[in-house]
């Protein structure tokens, strides 16, 4: 076996060097600089992106166990991009945070949970790397130290994401019985709808959307999005849901493709429960946290959609989605971040004439929740309208009645927000805000990502090239 | 002349306005950006006039019949082999006549406005905006793909929003943005999902190519798009229906209509570029667009397009019978006029002499784009010397301003159809159309035109006439009627306003893009003109001189005339709808949920969760059960749904 027959696994083996070599630093007491840690990680993710870009060695190893094509590639580099642009905007709150080593570590550990979950085409390697990816995370809730909600939001996450793994476990250990393989791709042709096969695949959907928020299953969100550090928030709604989401559509086409039926109806359930709760929530918030979380909620039902296509565009649609959905939402992250910092507000009612005292800031919130409701042309516009067009193909006229109509009221709230930030006074007006230099080169990143993904009308079309 | 550059260039030269005044000019020439705006502007109204006169007389006829043109054509996005998203241009005789008239009143908008509103702040943001909007608007007419056209329908809807809201710090005009806004996205929404269905069956958004594979009924995809349905209407009907309420939504047609008078708050040249010529046609171009499809597929479709086109005209002329403000008023009239349009597309089917309702609908749209904007214009000059919108605060302003009076009083008798002005030849044609085909719907139009004439002349004589001028406000004599930026694009437009009848238009623009010879009705002619002249009368008796006949009139019929007054109370019923159902229950209900399954499941089960909770007691939230409990629900939940259905 020579050097080259490794490649596919390129990602995981330097993040496992970065994670070791970063670990050996700490205990040796290296580097003591915050700031350099910083410097440190955001170079080595930025390496993990360019890591993409490098070649497109595809193939598979351990027996087939571990897989690796270009689509995934392209996958693992949207999610280290987006780790990268968290970083990035967490600088300031990171540099004077006691602990930073240690965030580096746990976070970096989770995402190559992620790379492993996403590469896996066996179950229980795949359980694995879940399990890898969400409790580094729950830890990381944690590292708010000076703040009661973080400890709870971190406590709440472990425990609810235990109970979820249960299920989830409880139906891979049903197909494990049904058909004695633990592979995925030999599931494709040994799972045929029946009530035992039904049952496991609740079970396992349930897993599913416990991670990526999906109502009823959604309920830990907003506290935890709510109590954890905004980096962790970002972190937890963009990059896990984006992980998850690519898991779930590799899930549903590479292992039960033939249950689809049962799992469109599924998917359908779930997908108008989410939209309109996560909606009608949103609505009644009051803390900008929360109401993101709710948000996001919502945008789950969205993906659900797309998942509801043929093979090749459902999963291209909900990749396109995400990468798009990966800068409005790390946009208005962003600018809530910096606000927390440098003023601890996170009211919406603070966003009152935001555009008085910080027009930057206030553009920028402006465009990601354009990009959020779906307003052309921004990005956005463009990631919601390809899941509609792969939806289309099983997805009943009641969805997309029901997605259409949960558009325009998400666009109610959204727009309130951009009303209250352009219009309205506020006695007690948002200081002035003065970000460090990388913080706003990643709020100029998805500034343009919002402004251009959509716009630029190839990479649609790559994607979907990459797909087939 | 017709190559892809030299048509490329009619778009493109606002945006770069647009982005040079955006990034540049608002710094540095903040006075000098409605110059350039306006060179710009004429630059492209020039290339469009000469684009008109190649593709009308030189090029465009080929074998008797005008051919649409498509000069340019880019592969954009691709979803799938097959079906994608092109930047195109189309030339035919609706996009070429739109190119014309939206640079043309554009033009006259940008050039107003330099006297109208100078002086402003954000005077170079205004100019930008204007720009903005006038690419949009070109980019949506030259579209040659289903999907282009929709992407600049949105950036219209996007420009026109911002336009609205200019005087962002004025609340009214802020929601009145936010209204315009959320109801014409609303109606995008279907126009949105319309085109779905449609390329979904057709496989394909190119324009030519869909209403080429879906009107005739030999190929698979027309097979496809009407075997399958839903609630016994076929998918194709749905998809058209849903295109059509997106065209409802930006035409402002019943139930959309009531962001449109809103929408008034916006600076006044504004009302008479968006509200009144361009943007708010959008909607009959887009049926007139897909004609083909509605006529030939589609035809009930169409004619239900025309009844709503038509009650919707005959609504807004009653209650502008009643309004007081003085745009209102006009906004309540273009409302009408586009419901003509509507209308006369409905009586309208492919091809030939019976055709005819679709060309008088263009016809109208370019009348009606040159004395709606005229009238807007005029009402403009008025509201800046009485600074009001209230006619009440008007009457007598005949000698204090000569030329709008002229003006206002030649789009008068256009709007209202005395021969030989401009409205007279379109409305004719409508009426015409309206009889040989759909008797219910060319009564309903003759009524309406008598309401016309009736309304437009009581606005007219309370402004112009009733009573002496009495100035409000002291210091204001000095100023005149407006300056000459102000004054040339009225009389330029008082000139298109009486002229633009005598375009030859059933020789340029049919259905199927063969000439024809109209014949003259001159008992249609009779029955419109005897009635508008009546209506004039009338009006002229109630509101020259100050009396009291119109009060005692509208007391004697005083419920009609309080239901018109408020709008037939449909922004009640919306706020109603919207308010107190929507936002009330639903709220009420996802607290009730909150409360009650999330909380409740905590609460009873608190004895199950009593021996947890020792162990977890230092997490001092007992909520994590609940939404264990929840999730548990969720799964049985699926699994009773999923079991009960299938098995």
């Amino acid at each position: 076996m020579n050097i080259s027959d490794w490649l596919p696994l390129r990602f995981e083996i330097a993040l496992a060097v970065f994670i070791l070599l970063q670990l050996v630093i700490k205990i040796f007491d290296i580097i003591r600089n915050n700031e350099t840690w910083l410097h440190l990680n955001i170079a080595l993710t930025f390496l993990i992106v360019l890591l993409g870009f490098t070649g497109n060695d595809t193939g598979s190893l351990f027996g087939g166990m571990f897989v690796s094509t270009s689509f995934i590639n392209i996958e693992k580099t949207i999610l280290a991009f987006a780790t990268l642009l968290v970083l990035m905007q967490s600088y300031n709150w990171l540099k004077h945070h006691q602990h930073t080593p240690e965030f580096f570590i746990l976070l970096l550990t989770a995402l190559l949970g992620m790379f492993l979950m996403l590469s896996s085409n066996n179950i229980l390697l795949f359980y694995l790397g879940l399990e890898m990816a969400t409790i580094p995370v729950a830890a990381l809730a944690n590292f708010d130290l000076d703040k009661q909600r973080s400890p709870e939001a971190g406590m709440k996450m472990i425990l609810s994401s235990a109970f979820s793994s249960g299920m989830l476990l409880f139906g891979i250990s049903i197909f494990y019985g049904i058909t004695g393989t633990l592979t995925l791709s030999s599931w494709q042709e040994m799972l045929r709808p029946g009530g035992l096969e039904v049952l496991a695949l609740i079970f396992i959907m349930a897993g599913f959307g416990f991670k990526i928020s999906l109502v009823p299953f959604h309920l830990w969100t907003a506290d935890v999005y709510e109590g954890s550090p905004v980096a962790i928030t970002a972190f937890l709604s963009v990059v896990s849901k984006g992980a998850v989401s690519f898991a779930l559509a590799r899930f549903l086409f590479n292992g039960v493709i033939m249950m689809q039926e049962v799992w469109i109806e599924i998917l359908f359930l779930l997908s108008i429960v989410t939209m309109t709760v996560g909606n009608l929530f949103a609505i009644r918030q009051t803390n900008i946290k929360r109401f993101l979380a709710f948000s996001t909620v919502a945008q789950a039902g969205y993906i659900l959609l797309g998942l509801a296509g043929d093979p090749v565009n459902a999963p291209t649609s909900v990749v396109y989605f995400i990468l798009v959905y990966l800068f409005s939402n790390l946009a208005a992250l962003g600018v809530v971040e910096a606000v927390l910092f440098a003023t601890s507000k996170e009211d919406l009612d603070d966003y009152k004439g935001f555009y008085n005292s910080n027009k930057k800031l206030a553009i920028v919130l402006m465009l990601a929740l354009f990009s959020l409701a779906g307003i052309p042309p921004t990005a956005g516009f463009f990631g919601k309208l390809f899941l509609f067009t792969s939806g289309i193909h099983s997805a009943s006229l009641v969805w997309l009645l029901f997605a259409s109509l949960n558009l325009v009221v998400s666009l109610y709230y959204y727009m309130r927000l951009v009303r209250m930030m352009f219009s309205e006074n506020n006695e007690q007006p948002l200081a002035s805000i003065q970000s460090p230099m990388l913080s706003r080169i990643a709020l100029i990143v998805c500034s343009i990502g919002i402004l251009f993904t959509g716009i630029f009308g190839g990479l649609y079309d790559f994607l979907h090239q990459l797909a087939k | 002349m017709l190559n892809a550059s030299t048509l490329l260039l009619i778009p493109l030269l606002p945006l770069l306005s647009f982005l040079f005044i955006s990034f540049i000019g608002k710094k540095y020439l903040p006075t000098l950006s409605g110059t350039i705006s306006v060179l710009v502007l004429s630059a492209s109204a020039i290339l469009s006039l000469a684009v008109a006169y190649n593709y009308f007389f030189v090029v465009g006829m080929t074998n008797g019949f005008y051919q649409a043109i498509i000069p340019m054509k880019l592969e954009w996005l691709r979803f799938s082999p097959g079906v994608s998203i092109d930047m195109g241009i189309i030339l035919d005789p609706i996009s070429v006549m739109m190119l014309v008239v939206v640079t043309f009143i554009s033009l006259m908008v940008h050039i107003y406005s330099l006297g109208y509103m100078k002086g402003e702040e954000r005077f170079a943001v205004y100019y930008s905006f204007l720009d903005l909007f006038t690419f949009s608007m070109l980019g949506l007419v030259i579209a040659s793909n289903l999907f282009q056209m929709y992407f600049f329908w949105e950036l219209v809807g996007v420009s026109s929003y911002l336009l609205i809201g200019y005087y962002f710090t004025k609340p009214s005009a802020v929601a009145a943005a936010k209204k315009a806004f959320i109801v014409t996205r609303f109606a995008d929404l279907g126009f949105l999902i319309g085109i779905l269905v449609l390329s979904f069956h057709s496989g394909t958004l190119d324009i030519q190519t869909l209403i080429a594979r879906l009107t005739t009924s030999d190929t698979t995809f027309y097979a496809s798009a009407t075997f399958t349905g839903f609630m016994g209407v076929s998918s194709l009907t749905w998809g058209l229906a849903l295109v059509f309420i997106g065209g409802a939504g930006k035409s402002a047609m019943f139930p959309l209509h009531i962001w449109l008078p809103d929408a008034m708050e916006g600076p006044t040249p504004v009302s008479a570029l968006i509200h009144a010529a361009t943007m708010v046609v959008a909607g009959v171009y887009l049926v007139a667009r897909l004609f083909p499809i509605y006529a030939i597929s589609s035809p009930h479709l169409l004619e239900l397009i025309g009844y709503i086109g038509i009650i919707s005209s005959a609504l807004a002329a009653i209650i502008a019978c009643t309004q007081t403000d003085i745009k209102r008023v006009l906004a309540y009239s273009t409302i009408s006029q586009i419901g003509y349009m509507l209308a006369s597309l409905g009586v309208s089917t492919y091809g030939g002499l019976n055709g005819e309702g679709f060309s008088a609908s263009m016809f109208h749209l370019f009348t009606h784009a040159f004395f709606k904007a005229l009238l807007f214009l005029c009402a403009g000059s008025v509201i800046h010397y009485v600074h009001s919108n209230e006619v009440r605060d008007m009457g007598g302003l005949r000698k204090k301003m000569p030329i709008t009076h002229l003006c206002f009083l030649l789009a008068c008798l256009a709007i209202a159809g005395i021969p030989p002005l401009s409205g007279f030849f379109s409305k004719e044609e409508i009426l015409a159309a309206a009889f040989a085909h759909n008797q219910t719907i060319f009564y309903i139009a003759w009524l309406t035109a008598g309401l016309t004439s009736f309304y437009m002349f009581r606005l007219y004589f309370l402004t112009f006439w009733n009573k002496d001028y009495v100035s409000h406000h002291d210091t204001h004599e000095h100023h005149s009627e407006g300056s000459w930026n102000m004054k040339l694009p009225l009389i330029i437009l008082m000139l298109g306003a009486v002229g633009a009848g005598f375009v030859p238009f059933h020789h340029l623009i049919t259905s199927d893009g063969q000439p024809y010879e109209s014949e003259f009705h001159l008992n249609i002619t009779l029955m419109a003109v005897g009635l508008s002249l009546f209506a004039i009368i009338i009006a002229t008796i109630f509101y020259r001189k100050k009396n009291n006949l119109s009060d005692k009139i509208s007391s004697s019929i005083s419920q009609l005339y309080d239901f018109a007054y408020h709008k037939f109370y449909f922004d009640e019923v919306y706020q109603f709808v919207t308010q107190r159902i929507l936002f009330n229950t639903i709220g009420a209900l996802s607290s009730w949920f909150d409360k009650n399954i999330v909380n409740g499941a905590v609460n009873t089960t608190a004895f199950i969760t009593e021996a947890f909770s020792e162990t977890i007691k230092p997490l001092q939230s007992g909520k994590v059960q609940g939404y264990a409990l929840a999730f548990l629900f969720g799964i049985l939940g699926l699994i009773a749904i999923l079991f009960f259905f299938n098995f």
